[in-house]
């Protein structure tokens, strides 16, 4: 049955309720982020459809892992093999060189935990909000990944969780324009902030002084001071420093070290509890105010 | 049961838009993508509307946020106000040429793209690239086969 005039409320009377519905939900969302806990319900609503906008890529990149020939599986597989080698042996170092470390934190009497949970979580590479820099993971609540956790790839850090579905969750990029991240420069431990600028190779450092001892080409470490990501992984590398007599600071910028927009496996940390292995007493100001028998 | 039938059919459209809207693809071509899920709601909007109106504009548009991470109730608050505008005017637009409807989708697509900058920038500090403007014209482009595909299907699985 087609009628020319409309059954139940009046459009002018239906737009106005939704109209304030969705005012209401874009001012509870991004000003006072009501629907953080509930996102991870919301997300697991939705997650069929992503689900099924994943599955041709996957069956794809399936397929061509099934017909690869043998010559190339073989010549991947002895790549690997020195790789590993390679890397084993690195390890070996490694660990001597972390013995040697606890021992002499020991004698600093600073102990310094590490924690070594992490887990590979795969890129769903679908569409996202195109004012900011998001990623899709296969990873959600039901993996134990929280809001907030540090997010890396093999060549460093890449971001960090923004949102938590049951199976799904979002990371938001480095580079995204409301992102920033503690850290120092490998260099000379000069500490700095590094906020993200809307480009996705392109990261700004604001607040640096015309004098600090910053050069082109050094690389950013975290510093692990905001307690969200653990000190000493790669973040950039200074790629421009300029200073305009007259001006405040400088005008610094960097670039990510990692691949942001090609990674296909990244690495979630388990950062829980950042300041346990932190040594309190060397803070407390009676201590270094003291004299000095 | 033709109720039941005909809603079958607008939300397997709505489904297979909202897929389409997230699809993977390169980076290169991600600004060229239609925005489809405008297209869906406008053609049913125009042949349906005592079926499809802002109930479901709305319902949609919270399924798109939710898809694409954004701010929730950008894209609900968007459909909505154009399929009010679309449902004021139905009977105005049918009657329009293939012509006329394009150019209208051309404009309904450009003030969805300044509003959702409008609003994602009052909300947060975001970064407009380049090519944001493009999919005005890949979604110009889409439409009129989209219409005639649209049709084929409504009059196919006699959706009233």
């Amino acid at each position: 049955m087609k009628t020319i005039f409309t059954r139940g409320p009046s459009y002018t009377l239906r737009l106005s309720i939704v109209i304030a519905c969705c005012v209401a939900l874009l001012v509870a969302d991004s000003q006072f982020k009501l629907f953080s806990s509930a996102r991870v319900y919301l997300n697991s609503l939705v997650s069929p459809i992503q689900y099924v906008a994943d599955a041709p890529q996957r069956v794809f990149s399936a397929l061509s892992e099934n017909l690869m020939t043998r010559k190339a599986l073989l010549e991947r597989n002895q790549k690997f093999e020195k790789e590993n080698l390679h890397l084993k042996a690195d390890r070996l170092l490694l660990g001597q060189l972390q013995s040697e470390n606890k021992q002499l934190r020991e004698l600093l009497n600073s102990k310094r935990q590490f924690k070594y949970k992490r887990m590979i979580t795969e890129v769903m590479s679908l569409r996202s909000d195109p004012f900011t820099h998001q990623l899709l993971i296969d990873k959600g609540a039901v993996d134990g990944v929280y809001l907030g956790q540090p997010v890396i790839n093999d060549q460093g850090v890449v971001g960090q969780i923004s949102q938590v579905g049951s199976t799904t969750s979002r990371v938001v990029l480095i580079v995204d324009a409301s992102h920033g991240i503690p850290v120092r420069v490998q260099r000379n431990d000069a500490v700095a902030i590094v906020h993200g600028s809307g480009a996705w190779d392109k990261l700004n450092v604001p607040f640096v002084q015309s004098n600090a001892d910053i050069k082109e080409g050094d690389l950013l470490m975290t510093s692990g001071l905001g307690g969200r990501f653990p000190a000493g992984y790669p973040v950039a590398r200074i790629s421009r420093f300029q200073y305009q007599e007259g001006e405040l600071y400088a005008n610094v910028t960097a670039t990510p070290v990692a691949d942001l927009d090609r990674s296909r496996y990244l690495l979630l940390l388990w950062n829980d509890d950042p300041l346990a292995g932190a040594d309190l007493t060397l803070d407390s100001p009676e201590l270094i105010d003291a004299p000095v028998q | 049961m033709p109720l039941f039938n005909s809603y079958k059919v607008i939300y397997l459209t709505f489904f297979i838009c909202l897929v389409a809207a997230i699809f993977p693809l390169p980076i290169i071509f991600n600004a060229f993508r239609p925005e489809w899920m405008v297209l869906v709601l406008f053609y049913w909007v125009i042949a349906l509307p005592h079926r499809v109106n802002i109930g479901h504009a709305f319902i949609l548009g919270l399924l798109l946020d939710l898809l694409l991470g954004s701010i929730l109730g950008m894209h609900a608050l968007l459909f909505a106000l154009l399929a009010y505008f679309t449902s004021v005017n139905f009977q105005r637009i049918r009657n329009f040429t293939l012509v006329q409807t394009t150019l209208l989708v051309g404009l309904f697509v450009f003030l969805s793209k300044i509003t959702l900058y409008w609003i994602a920038s009052s909300m947060q500090e975001i970064v407009l690239h380049r090519h944001y403007f493009w999919s005005i014209f890949t979604s110009m482009l889409v439409w009129p086969w989209f219409f005639l595909f649209m049709r084929y299907l409504r009059i196919r699985f006699k959706v009233i």
